[in-house]
């Protein structure tokens, strides 16, 4: 039996440090509730494992000027829900981020572990795409940033090198009548994993929209920043005609596979169902009358 | 719930606490896997890579001589029951049961094992199986079963031949009522239509496991079955050791629906313990029970029902073809036989093929095959109503089987409760509140169905015992799946006239109680109650003998009334009535302990009715249907605890609710299944259901002393029909095939679309 070494450092550069010397062998620990279930099931077998939660930057919330917030890549669904501020900013990254998991999970599972497990039905990524997160990077050099959308590069693989860790994200500041919005299907109602997840974040001026993003998980090999959608929204009084046209560009969006839980057909066209009710939602949330 | 009738009984028709709760709620019941010993190692199986494969040789020296092994096992080491000779224990032919416990000439399912070892740890276990070098000769497989039934198909055995020819059909069942033809010519409406349904599990909780120990060639076995007493013979059998030899104690058992009917670890872990002189302990992940362990069928139907312009049924005619998996013994009997058998009809030809193919072999899943035939038939029933303009619980109670009906699995029925079903059905509440009208872009539909199953009698055995302060032990041979403890207490002490705290009851292991089938055919009250009231019966006269003597009168002077021995009358003489505590207390002197046991083949379990109506909203932009409101009725003879009886009712509904929107086993390309875990096998969780509201209806069973008849199997019965019937109302569309998956119900409205 290998044994597995166990590191809870106080700060980013311990850690990095720590993790880029493990090497492959090594695996950075938030909540663990995907990170426990792979090395039970066998499918990881970590050598050296970091836990980041000790870290005070990357277990906390911060506000910025303006509606700006900066999250710790550590902090759980159930902090993130119990910051109101945040919660009535930013409603759509908070309820993505509270669908995963029950209860039990919600304690332990954090945004960046959502992220950095690398799966495209992951349901906080679509949000946190629409919000125009950034990510913030640690590394063996430094620290960089990055939009959200580049830091998939496929399922379960990420654009992060050796030793990088992901200590936040950054929520931009946020104009008068900005909302968001997440919704995902699943068969079930709850404890299931996305077959489509859609966030939709956007601006409302007198009802006209000004500015959308638009994210989409589950269809892809990664989520997908869907940028025609959000031209297809920007502009519009968010009418049917605007709507259908923005549907029609997710639907073009995806690039899904047949699977289990899943068909092309099924996914491409629940893509645009979702992204009309996400951006009611969300221009309900941002003060349409 | 509700209880259509009225009793003045004390406890029979009570809601007693049940023996068994406290210990499960705090955790402290034990389970197959909470049993340990001291030496105790661990057992691990190597299962099959591929669907299907000739083994031409294992090759075990590396894993024997890896540190901590102490014992593997292979077909070997099975006792083989030879292909041209079938040996039946229950339904299960020994033939296929040896091969299923361990792959023999072939693997024949992707999980099935070919080898187990046993080692100082489930590690070393797990690694030893690694090394384990079997040559495998890969070979083309088949798992769907219309594929299966195809003449080019990939033959499983070569011994299975169907009209001459080599063939994957193991077996054809027939019923046949009057003159098909000569019934369709009389119809004015005809309809047919084509079913499929997908593999769907039981689901029970609690994975197999077992703990088995042979010392001086005797094997004590612990595990969690539907029956120690088959697990004891199934263990005779494969391993080659006398009855005797094996005591099989029952655990508590977390779930089983018909799926621990059949052994899979237990000869294993034996043949391991006795090979390395240690105690062996296994324990299958949910993965294996997924992998390996029965599910139900798959199923392709075809169903053609003619009737009337008045709405009479005049013909019906039914092929279920049900994938059996890697050996024969689908339950083709249960939808051949139970399909039509609520109804009244003249003329009926009922036909079912067991279809082998490479999937782990079927297993019984409550009311075996029954819900595969009732969803065919109770959906095309709903289509005939709807061409006749009949309301559809109209059209069944018009048609509904009743005492004197020949029904076409052979019995003229003695009085059943299927009309009073449909009756309660139509004056509840709930069918008589309108359907909601599309609301938020939602749609709303009411479906109903009806369901039968056989049920069943059967062995059993029961000793009931005085203890010396006067409580009251009882004993009974089948493990409590559904409430058979606390029925037994409630009968008991209803018939001692006593307070049923004061009596317990225990599953005795098979070397302390005789011989007890199997827990299954909704068969363990029926029977229970059977032998458990002639055992207490028979307790009653001693107990009358003893008062006779203490007071030195006639035993037939002496009445036993309300848990106390009085003289039967003035002329008896005067005595102060005695109670069951004081003529324990003199039970030595008046001639020793008081009990009694009983050991019985009952019979005279007759059928069980149901009614289903439910209400679903489908969300036409996502293809998400759920159930809003469900009620069942269904007649139990008689409920002995009602809550248990309940349910019973509920669990049923929940699975068929699963079997009918989501739950459905998936193969990859390569013939593995692909969802080996309950995040993708989707069984429903408490959100997606509604209170499931049951009636429960009585009409007792005149050949029983409560008037038992079974309950457990029946209500998996009728809800995929209910389920798909309310989908149609909702959408206008009807769907044929399971599980009604929201792609399938997107894919369903786009075509009604175009
Ligand atoms: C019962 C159950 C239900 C679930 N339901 C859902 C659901 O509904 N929706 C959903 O999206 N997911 C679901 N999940 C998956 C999981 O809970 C989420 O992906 C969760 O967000 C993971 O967060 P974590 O903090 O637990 O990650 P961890 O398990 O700690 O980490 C996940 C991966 O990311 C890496 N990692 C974590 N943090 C960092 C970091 N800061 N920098 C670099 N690498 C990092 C880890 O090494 C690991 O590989 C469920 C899981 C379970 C067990």
């Amino acid at each position: 039996m290998t044994d597995i070494q166990y590191l809870a450092p106080r700060t980013l550069d311990e850690a990095v440090k720590a993790f880029a010397a493990a090497a492959g062998a090594g695996r950075i620990l938030a909540g663990g509730t995907d990170l426990l279930v792979q090395m039970r099931n066998g499918t990881v077998r970590p050598g050296v494992i970091v836990d980041i939660k000790k870290i005070a930057e990357v277990t906390s919330i911060e506000e910025i000027a303006g509606g700006g917030f900066r999250i710790g890549a550590a902090v759980s669904g159930a902090a993130l829900r119990e910051h109101p501020k945040l919660r009535k900013i930013w409603p759509g990254v908070v309820e993505a981020a509270n669908l995963i998991g029950s209860t039990q999970i919600q304690g332990r599972a954090t945004a960046g572990g959502n992220l950095c497990n690398g799966s495209p039905a992951g349901d906080s990524v679509p949000a946190l795409v629409a919000a125009g997160a950034v990510v913030i990077i640690q590394g063996p050099k430094g620290r960089r940033e990055v939009a959200v959308e580049k830091v998939p590069a496929g399922p379960g693989r990420l654009n992060l090198t050796a030793g990088e860790i992901v200590v936040g994200f950054t929520l931009p500041p946020r104009p008068k009548g900005s909302s968001d919005a997440y919704l995902r299907m699943i068969p079930r109602t709850e404890m299931d994993i996305a077959v489509v997840g859609c966030g939709v974040s956007l601006t409302l001026d007198n009802g006209t929209c000004t500015a959308a993003r638009v994210g989409l998980g589950a269809v892809a090999p990664t989520v997908l920043l869907v940028e025609e959608a959000a031209r297809a929204l920007i502009g519009s009084k968010l009418d049917a005609a605007a709507l259908e046209k923005a549907a029609v560009a997710c639907s073009a969006a995806c690039r899904p596979i047949d699977d289990k839980r899943g068909t092309i057909a099924y996914r491409t066209k629940v893509a645009g169902v979702l992204l009309k009710r996400t951006a009611a939602i969300a221009a309900e949330r941002a003060g349409r009358k | 719930m509700s209880t259509e009738t009225a009793n003045d009984n004390k406890w029979i028709g009570k809601n007693t606490i049940r023996p068994d709760g406290a210990d499960k709620v705090t955790g402290r019941a034990a389970y197959a896997a909470d049993t340990t010993m001291p030496g105790m190692i661990w057992g691990k199986i190597l299962r099959s890579p591929h669907p299907h494969a000739r083994i031409r040789s294992i090759d075990t020296r590396k894993a024997e001589a890896y540190p901590g092994v102490k014992a593997v096992v292979t077909a070997k080491d099975i006792v083989n029951f030879p292909l041209d000779k079938s040996v039946m224990l229950g339904i299960q032919d020994m033939r296929w049961m040896c091969r299923n416990v361990m792959a023999r000439e072939k693997a024949l399912f992707a999980g099935h094992p070919v080898a187990a070892v046993a080692a100082t740890t489930e590690k070393i276990a797990a690694e030893a199986c690694k090394l384990i070098e079997v040559d495998y000769e890969v070979l083309p497989f088949v798992i769907d079963v219309e594929e299966a039934m195809k003449p080019d198909a990939p033959i499983l055995h070569d011994f299975i031949q169907f009209d001459g020819k080599p063939s994957n059909i193991a077996g054809k069942l027939e019923h046949k009522l009057g003159d098909i033809e000569a019934g369709f010519a009389k119809a004015d409406v005809v309809i047919e239509r084509t079913f499929r349904t997908k593999p769907v599990h039981q689901g029970y909780i609690e994975p197999h496991a077992c703990l088995v120990s042979v010392s001086d060639g005797k094997a004590t076995i612990w595990s969690s079955s539907q029956g120690q007493f088959m697990v004891r013979a199934m263990c005779a059998y494969l391993t080659g050791t006398p009855q005797n030899d094996i005591r099989a104690i029952p655990a508590e058992i977390g779930g089983g629906f018909g799926g621990k009917t059949i052994v899979y670890l237990e000869p294993v872990a034996l043949l391991l313990a006795k090979k390395s002189g240690r105690p062996v302990k296994m324990i299958m992940t949910r993965g294996e029970v997924f992998h390996a362990s029965g599910p139900t069928s798959g199923s392709f139907s075809k169903v053609k029902i003619g009737a009337t312009k008045d709405g009479k049924v005049v013909a019906a005619q039914g092929t279920y073809c049900l994938q059996a998996g890697a050996l024969p013994g689908s339950p083709i009997r249960g939808a051949a036989g139970c399909s039509f058998a609520p109804y009244d009809i003249p003329n009926v030809l009922s036909v079912g093929y067991d279809v082998v193919s490479n999937r782990s072999k079927v297993a019984a899943y409550r009311a075996p095959g029954a819900p595969i035939g009732a969803y065919a038939v109770e959906c095309v029933m709903d289509e005939l109503a709807e061409a006749l303009k009949i309301d559809p619980l109209q059209f069944r109670l018009k048609n509904a089987a009743k005492q004197g009906t020949k029904a076409a699995h052979g019995p003229v029925y003695p009085r059943i409760g299927f009309v009073e079903t449909i009756e309660s059905a139509l004056k509840h509440p709930h069918y008589k509140t309108p359907v909601p009208k599309p609301k938020n872009g939602l749609l709303h539909g009411r479906g109903v169905a009806s369901g039968f199953w056989f049920n069943a009698g059967g062995e059993s055995s029961a000793q009931v015992n005085i203890a010396e302060d006067g409580t009251v032990v009882v004993i009974t041979g089948h493990p409590d799946i559904g409430g058979s403890r606390a029925s037994t207490a409630n009968i008991t002490a209803e018939i001692l006239g006593i307070d049923y705290k004061k009596v317990s009851v225990l599953i005795g292991d098979t070397s302390v109680i005789g011989f007890s089938n199997l827990t299954g055919g909704s068969r363990v009250t029926y029977a229970s109650a059977m032998v458990v009231t002639q055992s207490t019966e028979q307790v009653i006269t001693q107990l009358r003998e003893r008062a006779a003597k203490i007071w030195k009168i006639d035993p037939d002077a002496v009445v036993w009334e309300n848990g106390e021995a009085r003289p039967a009358g003035d002329n008896a003489g005067k005595f102060e009535p005695l109670t069951l505590a004081q003529i324990a207390a003199q039970a030595s002197a008046t001639g020793g302990p008081i009990g009694a046991g009983k050991q019985l083949n009952t019979v005279g379990a007759e059928g069980g009715f149901a009614t289903h109506v439910c209400d679903v909203e489908v969300d036409p932009g996502l293809g998400i249907v759920r159930v809003l409101r469900y009620t069942s009725f269904q007649d139990v003879g008689r409920a002995i605890h009602p809550g248990y009886v309940e349910g019973q009712m509920q669990g049923g509904v929940a699975q068929g609710i699963g079997w009918a929107l989501s739950e459905e086993y998936i193969y990859d390309k390569s013939g593995k299944l692909d969802n080996p875990s309950f995040l993708d096998y989707r069984m429903p969780v408490s959100s997606d259901l509604p209170m499931l509201d049951s009636v429960i209806i009585e009409v007792p069973n005149p050949k029983h002393p409560q008037g038992v008849r079974g309950v457990g199997e029946v209500p998996l019965v009728p809800p995929m029909a209910a389920v798909a019937n309310a989908i149609y109302n909702a959408l206008g569309r009807r769907l044929y095939s399971l599980p009604m998956s929201p792609p399938k119900v997107l894919a369903a409205m786009d075509q009604a679309a175009e």
